[in-house]
This record gives C-alpha cells, sequence and structure tokens, in this order.
C-alpha cells in the first residue's frame, strides 16, 4: 500500500472513510483534505500535522496521543463565525465536515513557535506542583491581576460573544433496559433484550454503532468484526421498542436510574445546524431516560507508559495507532516503536506491519511473552526486545528516536544499557482500565482487581456492567456476557430473555500482562526529563512524587494539589498512572492509596445542550394580570415579583420628556394623598376557606383573634412560623359562617398555601376545612383617595355611606354592571375600596373606572408609589420589612397578638422563650434622616457612635427607605436594637463611600397618625 | 433526580412535582405552653441526621398536594417505601428489612390508642 500525494500518511484502501467524497478544512488557517468518515484527528494525521497543540502550564507542543473520549492534547476551537465558536472540543470525537474550521486552544502566536514554551523548557524546575499557589498567594490583593496574566498565558479556548444561532432540545424517555455504548457487550446486550420484548434504549458515542468492532482485527462468524455490528445495528433499528442513539453520550448518572444522554444531531454536519426540508433542526437534544434498569457497556481506556519525553509528538496509545490504520486508513508515522506490557496491544505493530511502514521494534517489559499475537509478531519478523521499555523518547516538534533499555520492574530501575532505535512514532499499552465513570456517578465506589490490574465497578442495586467495563477485555466473553446481564437486567424487571446465538469467534489464547505503569529512567524521577502522567494538565511524575515528599498521602489531596485529573478530560489516561506513582513513593498498593471519583459529566456538555429550550423569553415562565395589555398601553414600566410582571410606575411624557421613577411616583403619590389613584392589586394571594372549622382553624395559624369576625367584615392577620417570626401577613374577610378569603403577599401566596395544607393535613386533620387558591380567579383593583367614594359611587349600586359600609367591611354588589366583592381596606392610609371582580370581567371594570374618573384626577399608580404610601403609613412588608428573624413583638403589633386566645397558636409558645423576650431585640421603627434630602440607602447598616474604632457594632439596618413627596423629606423604616425605647435618639449610617447619615429614630406612622384618613 | 411513589396519586412521578419538608413524625407538643424553653427548642430547631434509613416528610406540591412520609436510606438515596400521614414505615433503622406486617399494625393500634398523640 502506499500513500495519496497530498495526504501523506493516507493509505490507499482500507478503513471505514469514503475515499470517493473528499471534504476539505481548515486549520490553524491552512487548508487541508479529508474524507467523509474522518474525524478531525484522523484528517489532520493523515496530512501529517503532528502539533496540534501547546501544553496547558509549560507550552510544550502537543500532538494527538489517543482516538476517543481520553484524548488529552487535541483540544481545537470550532468555528468559522463569531456566533459559531465552539471551545475545547476534542478532536478525536468531532466527525469532519466540508468547510470546517478549528484552530489550536492554547498556542501564541501560533503552535509551531510558541514564546510561552520557553517556561517549559527553562521554567520546568521553577514550576512545581502549588507553583500558582506558592508564587502568587502574597499579596492576597494582587491575585485578581497575576490571575489575569496567568489566564493569558494558559488559554482554555472561549466562548462566542455573539448569540447562538442553534436550538436545542430536552426530551423525557422511558424505557426497560438502557444500554450505554454500542461494542460487542453493548450490541449482544440490547439484541439479547429487544428480542425478548423489552423497551430498549442503546446510546453510544461515537459516529457508527459497534466500539471495538469497528477497528478490531478478529472474525465473528467468520467475517470482518464490523459486519456484524453493521447486522445487528439494522436489525435493532427495525424494531419499534429500541431506540438507536447514535453520537449520543451518556453523561451523568443521576439518582434512580435518572440518565442525561447528550445527543449531537447535526455537529457532524457543519458547524452550525443545517436547513432541512425549510426548517432547522435542534442542535442538539438532551433525553433525561429513567431507565428500569441500565447497563454499561462502556468499554475500557487503554493507559499510556509513563516515560521521559512521552509527551513529545509522536507519542501515542497503542490503540489509537490500530484505530487510525484500520477505522481511517491512516498511518500516524513511518517507523513505530511499541513499548507494551501486555498481548493485546502488539495488534499496534500488526496493523503498522500491514499498512507497509516499518516496526522498529516491539519492547516489551515481561521476559518471556508469548501469546498468539506474540508468536504472529515473530513470525513476521519483528524485532522483539524482551524485558525492557522505552525509557525516554528523544525529539522536539516530533519523535525522533527512542531510548530502550532493559528494566527491573519490581525494583523500579534500568538494569542495562540503553540502546537508541531512530523512529518518528512510540506507541504504548500499559493495559487497560474499565470506564467506570458512570457507575463512579452512582456514589459507588470501584474496587481494584489484581487480576486484570484496573478498577471495576461497584454497582448499585438496577445497574449492570458488561465486557470490557468490568475488566472482561476478551471478545468472546464480552459477547456473551452483555447477553448475560441484559437476561438478569430483565429479569430484574419481570420480563423473559429468550436467549440469542451468540457469533462464532475463535479462541485467542493470550499471554499475563504485567503491572508497569511508570517507567524507570536511569535517573531518579526528580532528575530525569518530564514524564508525564496528566498531558492535559501538565502533571508529571516528579510532581506527585514531589507531593508525597511534601505530605500529601491521600491520593484526593495529592489530585488536588498537583491538579492531576482535573482538566475537561477528568484524567481518563492519567489518573491510574498517577495513583500508581503515589503509591510507589509511599510504598503502599493501588488501592490502599485510594479510589478514583469520577463525576457527570463524562464528557463536557455545552450550555446550550443544558439550559435546552429555558432560556430567553422561556426561562422563567412569566405571569400577567388581566389588566396587563392596558398597563402596556399606558406605558407603565414593570417591575417583576416572582414570576409576575407588575407595574413599578406609569411616565407621562410632558413637553416631549419622559418622566424619570422619582417624577413619576411623586406624582402618582400626590395624586392619591390629593385625589384618587388606581392600582392593579390582582397579584395578592387569595386562598378561598371553607366548612365548619374555617374559623377555627384561622385562629390556630394567625396571631389575632377570629372568633367574633361576622361576615361583611375584614381582619388583617399575623402569621408566624412556630419559632415565633412572622412569615406572612394579609387581611382576611368573613364571606359567610364557614367561608373566608384569605389574602397574603404576592410572594408567598404558594408558600401560605403549603402552609395551610402541612398544618391541616399533619396536625388538625379532624378540622373540617379545606383550601383553595383563587389568586387567578379574581382580579383586584385598588381605587384610593379623597375622592375614592364619589368615583365609585357611580358605578356601583354597593351602598357606599360611611356608616353602612365602614372602614374593614366588605360588601358584595355590582360594579359597571359585573358582580363584584368590594372590600374597604386600605394599604395607602387614605379612603381605599378593593375591587374584587373575575379576572375576565376585569378589563371592562378598569376601563369604566377610568371613563369615570377623568373628572377627578383619577391616576393609575404602580408599586413603587404603593411602596412610598405604605411606607409613610408605617405598613410593612413581609419579607422586607421582616427577614424571618422578627416577631410580631419586634414590629410593635402586639396590638394582633391573641396572648389569651383558648389555644397555642402557631408561634405563641416560642414568643415566651428567653430570646424573643430580650429587650435588646431588634426592633421597627422609623428613621428621619437629619438631611431632609437624603434617601437612606435600603440594607445600610447603623451603628449608635460614629467614632468607634472599626469594626462598629452594627445595631441594625434600614428596610425600606424613600423619599415622600407629602413630607418633602427623605424617611425610612428600620430595625433597631432596642429601638422602640429610643425614640428620639440619633443613629448614625456610614456608607461604603466613606459619607455618614445621621438619622434621628421615630415612630413607625410618618403620614395621619390617628388614621382619620382612612376612616372617613 | 428522585422518582417519588405518591401514596395517594399512586404512582411514581419526577421530584420536580415534590418538595421535600425534613424530618417525618416531629409531633407537635401538646400542650406548648407546658413545655420547657428546651423542650420546644429541640422540638423546633432538632432534627435527627443518620447515615442510614430516615424518614422524611415530603409534598405532592404540584400534583395532589398531599402531604405523606417517604422512608429513604441517605447513603444510596433509595427510597424504601412512602405511606400516608397516620400510617407508620415498615423499614426502619432498627428493621431495615423491613418489618413484617403485624409489627405495623400493632404499631398503629398503640399509635391510635394513646389520644393526641399524632402520627
Amino acid at each position: 500500500m502506499s500513500q495519496s500525494l497530498k495526504q501523506p500518511n493516507r493509505l490507499r484502501e482500507g478503513g471505514r472513510i469514503d475515499r470517493a467524497r473528499t471534504l476539505s478544512f481548515t486549520f490553524n488557517g491552512k487548508r487541508y483534505q479529508g474524507h467523509a468518515g474522518d474525524t478531525l484527528a484522523s484528517a489532520l494525521l493523515a496530512n501529517g500535522v503532528d502539533i496540534v497543540n501547546r501544553s496547558f502550564k509549560y507550552s510544550r507542543p502537543r500532538g494527538i496521543v489517543a482516538a476517543g473520549a481520553e484524548e488529552p492534547n487535541a483540544l481545537v476551537q470550532l468555528g468559522s463565525s463569531e456566533a459559531a465558536q465552539v471551545p475545547n472540543v476534542r478532536a478525536t470525537q468531532q466527525a469532519l465536515f466540508d468547510g470546517l474550521t478549528a484552530q489550536s486552544t492554547n498556542g501564541w502566536p501560533n503552535v509551531q513557535r510558541d514564546v510561552m514554551s520557553l517556561v517549559g523548557k527553562l521554567g520546568g524546575r521553577f514550576m512545581p506542583p502549588g507553583f500558582y499557589y506558592k508564587t502568587f498567594m502574597a499579596p492576597a490583593s494582587m491575585w485578581m491581576t497575576y490571575e489575569k496574566y496567568i489566564r493569558k498565558g494558559a488559554g482554555l479556548g472561549r466562548s462566542p460573544m455573539e448569540r447562538d444561532p442553534d436550538s436545542y432540545d430536552h426530551l423525557n424517555q422511558h424505557c426497560d433496559l438502557l444500554v450505554v455504548g454500542a461494542g460487542p457487550a453493548g450490541l449482544a446486550a440490547a439484541l439479547t433484550a429487544a428480542r425478548g420484548g423489552a423497551r430498549v434504549i442503546l446510546c453510544d458515542e461515537q459516529e457508527e454503532m459497534g466500539g471495538s468492532l469497528l477497528d478490531s482485527r478478529e472474525l465473528l462468524d467468520h467475517q470482518p468484526a464490523a459486519r456484524w455490528a453493521e447486522q445487528v445495528a439494522t436489525e435493532l433499528a427495525g424494531l419499534d421498542s429500541v431506540t438507536l442513539l447514535p453520537r449520543t453520550t451518556a453523561n451523568g448518572y443521576h439518582d434512580h436510574h435518572f440518565v442525561t444522554l447528550h445527543e449531537r444531531r447535526t455537529e457532524h454536519l457543519g458547524e452550525c445546524a443545517p436547513t432541512v426540508d425549510g426548517y432547522r433542526p435542534s442542535r442538539s437534544r438532551m433525553h433525561r431516560v429513567r431507565a428500569g434498569q441500565v447497563l454499561l457497556a462502556t468499554g475500557a481506556h487503554e493507559r499510556p507508559l509513563v516515560y521521559a519525553g512521552n509527551d513529545v509528538p509522536g507519542n501515542l496509545v497503542a490503540g489509537a495507532v490500530s484505530t487510525y490504520i484500520r477505522r481511517y486508513g491512516v498511518v500516524p508515522g513511518e517507523k513505530l516503536v511499541l513499548s507494551v506490557s501486555n498481548d493485546h496491544a502488539y495488534r499496534a505493530a500488526l496493523d503498522w506491519d500491514e499498512a507497509g511502514r516499518e516496526v522498529v521494534a516491539i519492547v516489551d517489559a515481561r521476559r518471556n511473552p508469548d501469546g498468539e499475537l506474540v508468536e504472529q509478531a515473530r513470525a513476521r519478523g519483528i524485532r522483539i526486545i524482551e524485558g525492557s521499555a522505552v525509557i525516554e523518547a528523544k525529539g522536539d516538534k516530533r519523535v525522533s528516536a527512542a531510548r530502550v533499555a532493559t528494566i527491573d520492574v519490581e525494583a523500579f530501575n534500568v538494569t542495562g544499557q540503553a540502546e537508541t532505535l531512530a523512529c518518528d512514532t512510540i506507541a504504548s499499552s500499559g493495559g487497560y482500565s474499565p470506564v467506570i465513570h458512570l457507575a463512579s456517578h452512582t456514589g459507588a465506589r470501584p474496587t481494584w482487581n489484581d487480576e486484570i490490574l484496573g478498577f471495576v465497578p461497584s454497582l448499585v442495586k438496577g445497574v449492570h456492567a458488561a465486557g470490557s467495563a468490568r475488566g472482561l477485555h476478551d471478545l468472546a466473553e464480552g459477547l456473551a456476557d452483555g447477553s448475560a446481564a441484559a437476561a438478569r437486567a430483565l429479569a430484574a424487571l419481570g420480563l423473559s430473555a429468550e436467549a440469542i446465538t451468540l457469533p462464532q469467534v475463535d479462541a485467542r489464547r493470550e499471554g499475563t500482562a504485567c503491572a508497569l505503569y511508570q517507567v524507570p529512567h536511569e535517573k531518579p524521577t526528580l532528575r530525569a526529563p518530564k514524564q508525564f502522567v496528566d498531558l492535559q494538565n501538565d502533571v508529571t511524575a516528579a510532581a506527585i512524587e514531589l507531593a508525597t515528599r511534601e505530605g500529601f498521602e491521600s491520593i484526593e489531596h495529592v489530585k488536588r494539589y498537583t491538579a492531576m485529573g482535573f482538566g475537561t478530560d477528568q484524567g481518563k489516561l492519567g489518573n491510574i498512572n498517577g495513583m500508581a506513582i503515589a503509591a510507589r513513593c509511599l510504598g503502599k498498593s493501588i488501592p490502599e492509596v485510594g479510589t478514583t471519583v469520577f463525576r457527570p459529566n463524562y464528557t463536557p456538555v455545552t450550555f446550550g445542550a443544558i439550559v435546552g429550550r429555558h432560556c430567553r423569553e422561556l426561562f422563567d415562565p412569566e405571569r400577567y394580570t388581566a389588566l396587563h395589555q392596558w398597563h402596556v398601553e399606558n406605558g407603565a414600566e414593570f417591575e417583576e415579583v416572582g414570576q409576575w410582571k407588575r407595574p413599578w410606575y406609569f411616565p407621562r411624557t410632558v413637553n416631549g420628556k419622559k418622566e424619570s421613577l422619582d417624577e413619576a411616583v411623586a406624582r402618582e403619590c400626590l395624586a392619591v394623598r390629593e385625589k384618587v389613584g388606581i392600582l392593579d392589586a390582582s397579584t395578592l394571594g387569595k386562598i378561598d376557606i371553607q366548612g365548619p372549622d374555617a374559623r377555627e382553624f384561622l385562629g390556630r395559624i394567625y396571631t389575632n383573634k377570629w372568633a367574633k369576625l361576622a361576615p361583611g367584615r375584614a381582619r388583617y392577620g399575623l402569621m408566624c412560623k412556630d419559632d415565633g417570626m412572622l412569615m406572612d401577613d394579609g387581611t382576611t374577610s368573613c364571606l359567610a359562617e364557614n367561608h373566608f378569603l384569605m389574602t397574603t403577599t404576592t410572594g408567598g401566596a404558594a408558600g401560605v398555601m403549603e402552609w395551610l395544607e402541612l398544618w391541616h393535613q399533619t396536625e388538625w386533620p379532624e378540622l373540617d376545612v379545606t383550601f383553595t387558591s383563587v389568586t387567578d380567579h379574581w382580579a383586584t383593583m385598588t381605587v384610593t383617595g379623597p375622592e375614592a367614594r364619589k368615583l365609585l359611587g357611580e358605578i356601583t349600586d354597593i351602598d357606599l355611606d360611611r356608616d353602612a359600609f365602614k372602614f374593614m367591611d366588605w360588601r358584595e354588589g355590582r360594579v359597571a354592571d359585573v358582580p363584584a366583592r368590594v372590600f374597604r381596606i386600605s394599604f395607602t392610609g387614605e379612603l381605599a375600596y378593593e375591587i374584587n371582580v373575575q379576572a375576565n370581567y376585569a378589563m371592562h371594570v378598569w376601563k369604566t373606572l377610568f371613563e369615570h374618573g377623568e373628572k377627578y384626577g383619577l391616576t393609575p399608580y404602580g408599586t413603587e408609589t404603593m411602596h412610598v404610601l405604605r411606607a409613610e403609613k408605617g405598613f410593612i412588608i413581609a419579607g422586607q420589612d421582616t427577614d424571618g428573624s422578627v416577631t410580631p413583638e419586634d414590629l410593635g403589633m402586639q396590638w394582633a397578638v391573641g396572648y389569651d386566645k383558648p389555644d397555642s397558636w402557631v408561634g405563641k409558645r416560642a414568643l415566651s422563650r428567653s430570646d424573643t423576650r430580650r429587650a435588646d431585640r431588634k426592633q421597627l421603627v422609623g428613621l428621619m434622616p437629619k438631611d431632609p434630602k437624603v434617601v437612606l440607602e435600603e440594607g445600610a447598616q447603623i451603628v449608635f457612635d460614629p467614632d468607634h474604632a472599626i469594626p462598629m457594632p452594627m445595631v441594625g439596618h434600614v428596610t425600606s427607605s424613600y423619599y415622600s413627596p407629602t413630607l418633602g423629606s427623605g424617611f425610612a423604616l428600620a430595625v433597631v436594637k432596642g429601638g422602640q425605647s429610643r425614640m428620639g435618639e440619633t443613629v448614625y449610617l456610614p456608607m461604603a463611600d466613606g459619607k455618614t447619615h445621621a438619622a434621628e429614630i421615630v415612630g413607625t406612622i410618618f403620614v395621619d397618625p390617628k388614621g382619620e384618613r382612612q376612616n372617613v | 433526580m428522585f422518582l417519588i411513589y405518591c401514596p395517594y396519586c399512586e404512582e411514581h412521578r419526577e421530584e420536580e412535582e415534590f418538595h421535600a419538608k425534613g424530618q417525618a413524625h416531629i409531633a407537635r407538643p401538646e400542650d406548648p405552653e407546658a413545655c420547657s424553653d428546651e423542650q420546644w427548642g429541640d422540638y423546633l430547631f432538632f432534627r435527627d441526621n443518620p447515615r442510614g434509613i430516615h424518614h422524611e416528610l415530603w409534598v405532592h406540591a404540584v400534583g395532589c398536594r398531599k402531604f405523606f412520609n417517604i422512608t429513604r436510606n441517605t447513603v444510596s438515596y433509595e427510597i424504601l417505601e412512602t405511606y400516608r400521614i397516620g400510617e407508620q414505615p415498615r423499614f426502619t433503622a432498627e428493621h431495615p428489612e423491613g418489618k413484617p406486617a403485624e409489627a405495623v399494625a400493632a404499631r398503629a393500634e398503640e399509635v391510635e390508642r394513646q389520644e393526641g398523640v399524632k402520627a
């Protein structure tokens, strides 16, 4: 076989690529060609691109190491336009498409010539583990400055600055059996379960189903293994009960078999989703799968050996070499040296040899390797150097030679003279680590298995592992194991599975592997050339040794100190090697050093996929009142209160100039105090309470008395938690003897509803009472101000005479000719009527009020004016003036506490605790700033002595503060220690800008202290 | 995310529909005024934090609005049972494999006999 001209490393034939379809792409500004079926990595290797990145810490040149999710180096930035930027894509998992544009993630000015590499060459000794902590910690204030340059030097890709043109979906899925991984075990499992009639989801992260079968040398039923994979996939695709998800990564295994699958639907087609039949499909789907049972057939990752210079481009893991040759028709070099600890990796040399390139030598750490693959290599005349390993790779931007020597694995030293073999590629294999990540997400700690030299997953109930994922790397065993595991899973669900006929595999004799992780060097580890463990985070064997010398004995501490496994690859290649090195340094075994814990997500997931449709206008539901359209048409500015959109204020345009918030609020306030204003109060929580025991229930849940509230009357009530702290307040009206309407704060509505149910269902189930939320059923319009009676009188049949319809009465009648309940409740201190009508009548009533209101100066006002008016009257807002640590007594509201009620209502007992009886509790007071122009900051801290040395004792804070157009001054509500007995005293508010405001403690009612205006 | 069986709706629903409300079987003292500050403080503020079996109060907040109890293993997060207010758990720290049905019934009767004691 020879090579194509344009792609020097591309074989003339072989592989699963389509040579008839040539795709062009750009990498670091240079154009290349590849074929359909390539990954970006295989196409780069085909074109002989050695350096794909610069390393994170030392800026050393790096090449492609692996062929799958475990790739640590080949991180690229995708995207030809700003909106299409995607950072940190693994080139090994990115399918090639025509026009693909990629750049190295690191490297400035470019990967070939990187100024930071000086650090890597010279600075190795100057950048030990903990370098950043040790060097840049002092002074602490400078860290922000250092960090900016460190980040620039390091680089982690960048997110797009423009809006993402793509859309993303979430799908909820259910199945009997979820099979993760479509290699031999996964396919056998899915087939077994599917033929048994179970609902099956089979997902695989690769472009094609088949896993290791796609590059296997073995035959299934006397034909290439990939063909069997195709046949099974075709059969499964034809079954309605099976959902096949290629290009889909199981990223997280959460509670109760809830697994998130990230399906990339269009990323193999283009950098943005293409238009198909006139619409653009979503770029990806997050399948939220709730599975009956889960079968993990996730395979294994090959471990590279750790030797000096093992990061120079041209060092690969052995299996990746086979994958590139057999699956993509790419030989990533001319002359190969293979360094192994096991038989299986020999296939890399056989594949290389068959591709017509030179295998310089296979260096085997074992003294007498004798497996079948070893014999095949011998038969081909390949030189096998036994009892040895590659101890050092030479070369700068590409491997130029391998230094090979005999080693003593047990004693961890080099025993002979090193021989230098000229080569451009070194492939290594130190064994295979089962991919235990998903099992690890469930919280089950993996266990070390000495026979397979790897961690195998521990499994919680309902989870099964099969094949390589639990260390059964033999093909025949893996197939049988997958089928058996599926049968067990189905049995656990009470479903039956038919035994399937598994394809025939020729038995293979394999020699025993030896446990080799770090390869010894002639020099001790700390002085040897760098031996990389974690290529992505530039963690070396020396760094781990140093960490253990500095006293880090737990592997969790070693990992954090050295940053091993903290890259986007989560240490898929390096963690076990790192643990083995720590174990060697500490004189322990690997399981004694600890296990490794993986967390979601298995591979990085884009924010778009996580967010799905829950973004922008669909980020959070918006709730509108029935009058919303009128507010919009009348220029309201809106405030968000929970999910509600409430009018904040209604700015007018005067002489072409729009009013500011302050101007509008001043006008609205005066309109209410002098004429009449109207507020949309529909968002107020409303709970309909009915039943013979409704009154009794209210008496127990509120602090005040309800026994004598007559139908037609309303009362203000305080609701505490059982710790005596205020949780909500509002008025409740007696509609009939057994029927009440409770109002709550806008934000507290749902919480209060649940609170009522909690007490009724768990403590007082004997009470006959029911609760119904009616917040959305009734629209509430507050008409308030001196002219309110005259205005309402024009459109209602209700007798508004002051003696017939008193303050805190409610009446039923017609308003604007529709049925209404009108409540004489005032949150402004003025004469006020709260008109409740069925929500769908509200707009008619509101507009009718305005038709009649012009002559009275009817003015719409929003929440800001509502706040000023209520604060002027000292009316609290639960949650603003209170914070869960304020009792009714702290608020000076003893008048609303029924100390002598017969039962121990919720919160009563707590009010006699020693802590709630303290005299120096923070109590609600009014504050008048000495300078009337000052509006104190809400949240500002209060001190008694502004000359006290810092830290000053803080004695309270401002809870509400506004400018009052009625008073012509700023004013505030605040909580102050012992405040109720400090009337007239001056307190101070030191501000961040250095100013200190002085204010006088006053009562909480600033306007109309006797309450005469509301009672006219 | 848990998958929770609502004992009132009698089906499994996603955790998103439920709110956790803390430890189950915290009965409010019958006569709070007779409690010392310490006893009242224990009722208000002190809760168990076991490793293993835990009884929890939950509410099907956006479903049937009913409160009910869950017996959950705080290590494995496995939900061993859900049961209605007033019922007794079958799985407890003493009986992690589940009490025999007679024992549950006997305990329920005992609770019933003690006037005023809430399950």
